[in-house]
């Protein structure tokens, strides 16, 4: 699996990361060469192993239904780079 | 005979499967412990966590758990004892994590069952896919300055339920039967208000056509629709589009697409089309849920009795007709009303004033059976002054009217208004001369063989004793008289 | 003199009077404004902050109120988000960031008295094994070799509050390992740190790399000294949903527990022909002071364990192109504008983070996206399942494993940065601690040929700090590790 310029435009998209066309075969070079190292899991033999996503061995403790934080707008806001009054603001969404 | 649709080239059918979003009914969010009532200032219902700020993390609402699985429940469907939470992954200005976190791969309840009603008396099950938590988004405003789009996270991280049913809906009135079906279990459950307007319950409506006996067609999925008549109406329209794009020679698309009430029209929504690629994976800063039995079967036990088991009751405890059981049940503070009118009387009567008397006022006057200006004792004891022969029918519904106006106990209203129901038979036998004696040429036409007459007789009488002499005895005393 | 005291040595003099919290502060304030003009280690300095809460302390310590860490002046790693504090995770997105909060771990350190002197320097987001990738510039290692005044990386990503603590810039400090940020920094730098078992710190608070790897800890010049800073840091903590409901034991008091009778792992799979052989000289002459305190030394496998590296490299980027998703310019932190909602997202990161930055977030965006997530996150995570199995097996049959630290001493900056995988490579040994969630601990052990010091990495049972932290004090004792740098405050 090797990555072209294009999908790696394609991934940068996904990700909202402006890339410029010029960056796009270095990064895309340095991409495959992480990706083809990676590629050293495909011999291990992992028939019938369930995949462990993270903590293993413990569940969630569960919160009770009380309402115990937010009621502070002006917190909420203050890092803003830009805002109206108590709303965030961001460019004009055309739906 | 199934619904379809006449097209130039012979009937369609139309499929229909979809996607409900119900706001979960929970003091906090779904994982923060900000408030979630509709209506606040913007950004007053916000935690950090809501606002997705560095190193927040969730912790699920126990209580919103309970929703999902007494709603499993009532939906007659699997509960999952261990499911999971994952990451959708998508950019936009109102989800500030950039991920909605749902349940993907491993939702809390599996297949489950709706039962509706129809119009003709016919019942038809609907498949339920799957019901998960997850997420609302926060909201966006575009129409509050002409360069700015305006975020408010107020409800950013409210729980919502999203029900998926199978694409086992054929018709815009099944569409509707079961959105109303599911709203009012959702109701009964105390799980969701189901308010369309407020956005508590909003439809995605997945419709495909098909001749009859074909594989499925592509789909169209038409987002957020938030009334079930649009839901009705968006099933229509959009079943006709396409057996206008197929018939046409053309394909349709897959797509989401838009229902612009307005227009009565469906259209495409480019701008949600681009790319999307949502990168599911399980949420790392939530561990498996897992469910305790026990836990489950309580809350089991604590369900109310639930729309289709009530309506089976009321037909046979009480003799009602499915259709009027049906009418009682669709919500249970009716149902509760129509109980307690119903309890130790004639039930099919209490049915009767329900479903005519009292729906007609509370229709005119802008009430609901929670506000109602009668209350279901005042409506039992005027049954129990019929019942008794206090009034008859007749002066019943004048009493009603008076019930409505004031809220008044309807005994009061007939002492006041001197209602009562003359039973005295010397009183009724002399209204009876008097009518006799004035119309004697009706009453050799009536000896004469012309027993339509008896109507007239009757009328008569009751309007000589402003309608309160007993029927029953005016009836007995006119036959005798006439002879 | 000041700049010789361990924190438990420093904790007894404030408690002696010795010494007051505000002279100690000032101190190290003093020795910050001499020597991280040439270190780097601080991304933000708050001397005021730091003076007022060491008025504090000696108020407390007057009233004979004696918090764990009364008087003791702390940095703090940058990606802990601090309260009326910029918190920058060393990254142009965040410059502009202060928290209105507390991360839990740090409020756990003030509950108990600590006096934070700033923000400790780190590789961006915590993504690097040098400090190199900082928006604030590199961290500079207080080591150099013998002979060479050239300048070397502290490693990373904890480097700043590594080079703190070596140069004695302050007594100790938090740091986080998502893949040996707090160990291989540790070794670099001649000093001590532990990265406890997932569960055991609270997240909530410090920006996340990789949630289901992240676990902060201490960095600390003694073994001690990080067994009393993780005893006030760990806890339960309700806000975080991934932390273990269990009782903080007694760190310290472990540390003298001694390891007579332990049976201690040598992980075969961890020698390797391109290891250098003073790094396995190392290696065998910690197992051989175990082994004369009284341990037994087992030899056991680990095969998966080669795999650590790349299945980190999967499901690190997965987890991070995700949990970085939040900067995007809208709620806090830096914007760049843009002509519509995508522009203005694209540009914002584009320009807000760093090379390495996006490079694991295209990684991870590509890893997750239709049609790999199965060829590479789902067997990432079988991978991972193995190499938890491994280590369930052998901890079956031993109570804690030793293994060097990381493949080679501190290396020169600007060195490795051209391939980024064999910057990855410094993680190799740490590695598999994360993707298992143990804890493990870095203890200085020796220096190579050109004076740099080497670290041993001592791997425990889940929640079994206790025996890490008594293995790791073992060696530290038999090492006799004194030599210092060659930058660091004096006086
Ligand atoms: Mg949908
Ligand atoms: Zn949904």
């Amino acid at each position: 699996m090797s990555l072209d310029p294009a999908a790696v435009r394609r991934i940068a998209k996904l990700a909202r990361i402006r890339v410029d066309d010029a960056e796009l075969p270095v990064l895309a070079g340095e991409l495959n060469s992480i990706l083809g190292w990676i590629e050293q899991l495909n011999e291990v033999n992992i028939d019938g192993v369930a995949p462990l996503a993270g903590a293993p061995g413990m569940t969630q403790a569960l919160r009770a239904d009380v309402v115990n934080d937010g009621g502070y707008p002006e917190k909420v806001l203050a890092n803003a780079p830009d805002r109206e009054g108590d709303f965030f603001t961001v460019p004009k969404v055309v739906e | 005979m199934a619904y379809t649709i006449e097209g130039n080239t012979g009937p369609w059918e139309i499929v229909v499967g979809l996607e409900v979003h119900a706001q979960v009914i929970s003091r906090a969010k779904l994982f923060s412990g900000a408030a979630t009532d509709f209506g606040a200032p913007p950004n007053s219902q916000v935690s950090f966590v809501d606002a997705a700020f560095p190193g927040m993390l969730p912790v699920l609402n126990q209580e919103c758990v309970a929703q999902a699985v007494r709603t499993g429940l009532g939906l007659n469907a699997q509960i999952n004892l261990t499911s999971r939470f994952d990451r959708k992954n998508y950019f936009y200005a109102d989800l500030p994590s950039g991920y909605q976190i749902s349940q993907f791969e491993h939702p809390i309840v599996g297949t489950g069952v709706v039962e509706i009603e129809l119009a003709d008396g016919s019942t038809r099950q609907i498949g339920v896919t799957r019901l998960h938590l997850e997420q609302d988004a926060g909201k966006s405003m575009h129409d509050q300055s002409p360069t700015k789009t305006y975020v408010d996270l107020n409800r950013s991280g409210v729980g919502l339920m999203e029900i998926v049913s199978e694409p086992d809906i054929r018709s815009p009135e099944e569409a509707g039967a079961y959105l109303r079906k599911l709203r009012s279990i959702l109701r009964y459950l105390g799980t969701c208000d189901g308010n369309m307007e407020e956005g508590s319950m909003r439809a995605d409506v997945n419709v495909s056509v098909r001749k009859t006996g074909e594989a499925y067609r592509t789909r169209c999925e038409v987002k957020n629709v938030n009334s079930i008549r649009f839901v009705m109406q968006a099933v229509e329209v959009e079943a006709i589009r396409q057996i206008e794009v197929w018939e046409s020679g053309g394909e349709v698309q897959q797509e989401t697409r838009l229902f612009d009430s307005a227009r009565g029209e469906t259209r495409s929504m480019r701008s949600k089309e681009d790319a999307h690629d949502y990168r599911y994976f399980p949420d790392p800063d939530l561990l498996p849920l897992v469910l305790e039995q026990s836990w489950v079967d309580a809350l089991r036990a604590a369900l109310p009795e639930l729309p289709d088991t009530k309506r089976a009751r009321f037909i046979s405890d009480y003799g009602l007709t499915p259709y009027d059981a049906g009418v009682l049940v669709a919500e249970q503070s009716t149902a509760l009303f129509f109980e307690a009118v119903a309890q130790g009387r004639d039930a099919k009567q209490a049915a009767n004033w329900v479903t005519g008397d009292l729906f007609g006022a509370l229709n005119r006057t802008g009430t609901s059976i929670e506000t109602s200006p009668v209350s279901a004792e005042n409506l039992g004891a005027l049954l129990d002054l019929i019942a008794d022969n206090t009034i008859n029918g007749k002066i019943a519904k004048q009493v009603f009217e008076e019930m409505v106006a004031t809220g008044a106990a309807p005994a009061a209203i007939v002492e006041a208004k001197g209602l009562r129901q003359v039973t005295d038979t010397s009183a009724i036998d002399a209204a009876v001369d008097a009518i006799m004696a004035a119309n004697p040429d009706k009453v050799a036409e009536y000896r004469s063989g012309k027993d339509k007459l008896f109507g007239f007789f009757v009328g008569q009488v009751m309007k000589a004793m402003a309608g309160k002499g007993n029927p029953a005895l005016v009836n007995t005393a006119i036959k005798a008289k006439l002879g | 003199m000041i700049s010789d005291f361990t924190l438990a040595g420093a904790r007894a003099a404030l408690r002696q009077r010795d010494v007051s919290a505000l002279e100690l502060t000032n101190h190290f304030l003093t020795a910050i404004d001499t020597l991280n003009p040439v270190l780097n280690a601080f991304i933000t300095v708050t001397p005021d902050l730091a003076r007022a809460q060491a008025a504090a302390a000696d108020a407390a310590l007057a009233r004979g109120d004696h918090g764990p860490l009364t008087g003791i002046p702390l940095a703090i790693k940058d990606l802990f988000c601090t309260q009326g504090v910029r918190t920058t995770a060393a990254s142009r997105i965040l410059e502009p960031f202060v928290p209105p909060y507390e991360s839990t771990v740090s409020a756990n350190l003030l509950r108990d008295g600590a006096i934070f002197l700033g923000k400790a320097n780190l590789d961006e987001f915590a993504m690097g094994s040098s400090n190199a990738t900082s928006a604030f510039g590199p961290v500079i290692n207080p080591w150099t070799r013998a002979g060479d005044n050239r300048q070397l990386v502290p490693g990373g990503s904890s480097g700043g509050s590594a080079a703190a603590v070596a140069a004695r810039l302050a007594l100790g400090a938090t740091a986080t390992d998502t893949g040996g940020s707090i160990r291989q920094p540790a070794s670099f730098c001649g000093i001590a740190g532990i990265k406890p078992t997932y569960g055991r710190c609270s997240r909530w608070g410090v920006v996340a790399f990789a949630s289901s790897l992240d676990q902060a800890g201490p960095i600390a010049r003694t073994v001690e000294d990080c067994a009393i800073l993780l005893g006030s840091m760990a806890g339960y903590d309700a806000k975080d949903s991934t932390s273990a409901n269990l009782a903080v034991p007694d760190f310290a008091a472990a540390c003298r527990r001694g390891v007579k009778g332990l049976r201690i792992g040598v992980p075969r799979e961890y020698r390797s022909d391109d290891m250098p052989a003073e790094i396995e000289t190392m290696w065998q002459q910690g197992l051989s002071w175990l082994r004369d305190a009284g341990a037994e030394i087992v030899d056991v496998s680990l095969p998966h364990t080669k795999y650590g590296l790349a299945t980190y490299y999967i499901v690190a980027p997965a987890e991070a192109s995700s949990n970085l998703a939040r900067y995007d310019g809208v709620r806090y932190g830096a914007r760049s504008q843009g002509a519509d909602l995508i522009d203005l997202y694209e540009n914002t990161r584009a320009e807000g983070f760093g090379a390495e930055v996006k490079r694991r977030i295209m990684i991870g965006t590509y890893v997750l996206s239709a049609g790999y997530y199965d060829a590479y996150y789902i067997r990432a995570q079988k991978v991972r399942s193995l190499i938890l199995q491994d280590f369930t097996n052998v901890f079956a049959k031993v109570d804690a494993l030793l293994t060097p630290t990381a493949p080679s001493a501190a290396f020169g900056l600007g060195e490795r940065m051209d391939d980024p995988l064999k910057m990855y490579f410094n993680d190799v040994f740490t590695v598999p601690a994360n993707m298992a969630g143990i804890p493990g601990m870095s203890v200085p052990a020796g220096l190579d040929a050109n004076g740099l010091p080497l670290g041993l990495q001592v791997l425990g049972k889940p929640f079994d700090e206790e025996t890490v932290f008594a293995v790791a004090q073992a060696i530290e004792t038999a090492a006799q590790f004194t030599t210092q740098p060659s930058i660091r405050a004096k006086g």
